[in-house]
């Protein structure tokens, strides 16, 4: 038997993981791989509560999360290839004709 | 026991690669860890008798999602350009903010509690139960998911694709 | 079990306007590919079209209330209220775009369609009855605003725009849904209705309950572009295409204030007292940010946007305030914001010709000489953006101070005017600009019937409203008491 507040730490540490990559990267492809751990985060808790809840909302909120981090990702990688082609550069610090 | 065991030894592999995902400097080496990670994730759903979304964790985001990163990575020989910072000047400090945030977040979940801690736990895999609700109680949010596909296809190609105009 | 057409018709009902919008932005895309970038501003006229038959189903849906489709969907003179904003916002954009992308040689009715998709994202999230149904329309608004902030594919200022809004949005709905998460696991449901249900007899000491709010908090501040979470938007601002910026810096942002109002001051009202301290801190960031920021600025899209922010924490203050009188005051506050910001950015579109970029404040050296017209309608706007009497904007700022210093916050409501006494110097120093210098170079204006109906509608909207907006303020609150 596995404690339900197991889970909610693991997703707690994920999450922080992402946000401390988020923050700190500057390649803007592990940016978003850091974003993608901070939504599995969210996912482990939701599965583990709709698991120890009994009630399947929450699974049915982690097929929809997938659902859009695809979208998500088509379109990032879209304006990345993008930025590549008439920029140069994968680094978000380096995006700096407009002042940050 | 053995399910504590086994737990531990997926949240183990989960945050060392999630770490490793964040800090190495070639993306490349990022997604194959990321894909170690979505490989134990989708081991913890398996453990909470969600072998669905473990398979759509595998087929979706393993599947999917990483090879499309995988391919521009690829495609714009963005491995290569290794030489510069990897992160940002500010790091240690986020990395000291971060901790905070975890020992925050570790304290008030073991401070607070969840009504139905130790409840009797479901031990059927609900599929079935899943598809129904889905098609019913969700039919509208699922209609918006296929819209926001649409929209994910639409806005990618437009952007992407080479067209002089 | 079989169910006749005409049945399933019938069960949609609720959510024909999202229907006839979706259908429309469809329909664009399909004509758009025989068309073959030919004839794009007819598409614009057609996905108007849309808007009108959408915005009169919503009205004639006025009678229609309650919770549809277990639950996901509402439809309440709340949610009816702010998709007529909307429609506005959306019609406005779509005008005001039009002569805009023949100018920057855009040729594309995907333009048109993401802007269709976006509003049923908007529609979606102003009606969601349910966290999922809050999130998903939340994505399909901001995934269709992202491709249309890097709508200009070969301008790497707009590439940049539309990669860190993505970045900025994907990071804030990271942290929104850990904080669903947290919300699910205490409450066990995801309908809001439940989650409320819950709250009136859950312990609300639970330290896990205050850290889900706040997650929400903060993904919402992202949303609305509050401070310290705007670290971007002034870039997101500056890159994007005018005609989208326009958008984004209403549409947007009114609907996160829909979500906040209906998440804040209806689902988790009894955790009021905590809400109220918070939100009234990130309002005094807020206003002082936006408004000491937009001093300093020489682009006219980067002041708008610190301008924006400015706005964004006025009408916190009414979310503070809470309780029916501040609920109404915001969405009279967003109504007339969304309207002013919109005629703003027309005038600053007109500008914009081949061979000159129009953007720097400078610019607009010696309109008041060249072009009376256009220079009194950005008088009027910029006027009724500080807040000066007779226009919108002051009745918006007034009802929103009066508000807080009903809830007992005095104190918030002073921190208020005295901000919008700074930002009456960067407001009145493009008027200044405009009347008391000499044109730098001789230039003529763009015009097009679109962009002259869009500042006819919005200059209309800001002076009626300015001198008689009880209507409209009825309006909210009526709206507002179903909520409450």
């Amino acid at each position: 038997m596995i404690p339900l507040s197991w889970y909610v730490l693991l997703s707690a540490a994920l999450f922080t993981i992402g946000v401390v990559g988020v923050l700190t990267r500057r390649n803007v492809f592990i940016i978003l791989m850091s974003i993608e751990l901070m939504l599995n985060a969210a996912n482990i808790n939701l599965v583990a509560f709709s698991h120890y809840l009994q009630n399947l909302t929450g699974q049915i909120f982690v097929i929809f999360v997938i659902t859009v981090a695809a979208a998500e990702a088509a379109v990032a990688l879209a304006l990345i290839i993008l930025l590549a082609r008439n920029r140069g550069t994968v680094y978000v610090d380096e995006f700096n004709i407009m002042k940050g | 026991m053995i399910n504590q065991i086994v737990f531990l030894y997926f949240a183990a592999v989960i945050v060392l690669s999630a770490v490793l995902t964040i800090t190495r400097r070639n993306p490349v080496h990022s997604v194959l860890f990321m894909l170690l990670l979505f490989f134990h994730i989708a081991g913890v759903f398996v453990l909470l008798n969600a072998e669905f979304l473990a398979a759509v964790q595998l087929i979706v985001y393993a599947g999917a999602i990483l090879i499309l990163y995988l391919f521009v990575v690829m495609l714009l020989n963005v491995d290569r350009e290794s030489k510069s910072d990897r992160a940002n000047r500010f790091w240690p400090w986020i990395v000291a903010f971060g901790l905070v945030i975890f020992a925050e977040i570790g304290l008030l979940v073991a401070r607070g509690s969840f009504p139905l801690e130790g409840g009797q736990i479901m031990n059927k895999t609900g599929i079935k139960e899943l598809g129904i609700d889905l098609y019913t109680k969700y039919l509208v949010p699922f209609e918006i998911a296929s819209v926001i596909l649409l929209v994910g296809l639409v806005g990618a190609v437009m952007l992407a694709k080479k067209k002089n105009d | 079990m079989l169910t006749s057409v005409q049945e399933i018709l019938k069960q949609l009902v609720p959510i024909y306007p999202e229907f006839v919008l979706i259908a429309f932005a469809l329909s664009v895309l399909v004509v758009d590919m025989f068309l073959n970038g030919r004839y794009t501003h007819l598409l614009g006229w057609y996905s108007l079209i849309g808007i009108v038959i959408a915005a009169s189903m919503t009205i004639i849906l006025g009678g229609v209330q309650g919770a549809f489709f277990s639950g996901t969907v509402l439809l309440d003179p709340f949610s009816q209220f702010f998709k007529l904003v909307f429609y506005l916002a959306c019609g406005l954009g779509i005008l005001i775009a039009m002569k805009y992308l023949d100018i920057e040689d855009i040729h594309r009715g995907e333009y048109y369609a993401l802007m269709l998709f976006a509003t049923a994202g908007m529609m979606l999230m102003a009606s969601a009855g349910d966290l999922i149904t809050i999130y998903l329309g939340l994505e399909l608004m901001a995934l269709s605003i992202y491709v249309l902030a890097g709508f200009m594919r070969k301008d790497s200022r707009s590439n940049e725009a539309g990669i860190k809004y993505l970045l900025l949005g994907a990071f804030s709905s990271g942290i929104m849904l850990y904080g669903m998460s947290l919300l699910y696991g205490l409450a066990g449901t995801t309908n809001l209705d439940g989650i409320l249900a819950f709250l009136r007899t859950a312990d609300l000491k639970n330290p896990v309950l205050f850290l889900s709010m706040v997650m929400l908090m903060v993904s919402f501040g992202f949303k609305v572009a509050a401070v310290p979470f705007h670290m971007w938007v002034p870039d997101v601002y500056e890159g994007a295409p005018t005609s989208v910026t326009a958008f984004m810096s209403a549409g947007p942002k009114v609907a996160g204030f829909a979500v906040l109002l209906r998440v804040f001051t209806h689902t988790l009202d009894p955790l009021h007292a905590d809400i109220s301290l918070l939100l009234s801190g990130l309002a005094v960031l807020t206003m002082a940010v936006g408004n000491v920021m937009a001093l300093s600025q020489t682009n006219i899209k980067r002041m708008l946007a610190y301008s924006s922010i400015a706005h964004a924490g006025y009408a916190l203050v009414g979310v503070a305030a809470g309780g029916q009188e501040g609920a109404a005051s915001v969405m009279l506050y967003v109504l007339i914001y969304a309207v002013m910001n919109m005629g703003a950015f027309g005038v600053v579109i007109m500008l914009r010709k081949a061979g000159m970029r129009g953007e720097e404040i400078s610019d607009f050296a010696g309109l008041g000489k060249t072009n009376k017209t256009a220079a009194f309608l950005m008088l009027i706007f910029l006027f009724s953006l500080t807040g000066i009497p007779p226009m919108a904007g002051f009745v918006g700022k007034f009802y929103i101070f009066k508000s807080a210093v009903q809830a007992g916050m005095i104190w918030l409501a002073i921190v208020g005017v005295l901000f919008s006494a700074i930002s009456a110097y960067f407001y009145l120093r493009v008027i200044m600009l405009m009347y008391m210098y000499d044109p730098k170079e001789e230039f003529g204006l763009v015009q097009s019937p679109a962009l002259a109906l869009a500042l006819a509608i919005s200059v209309t909207a800001v002076i009626v409203i300015g001198v008689y907006p009880t209507p409209v303020l009825e309006f909210a609150r009526a709206s507002v008491a179903g909520l409450l």
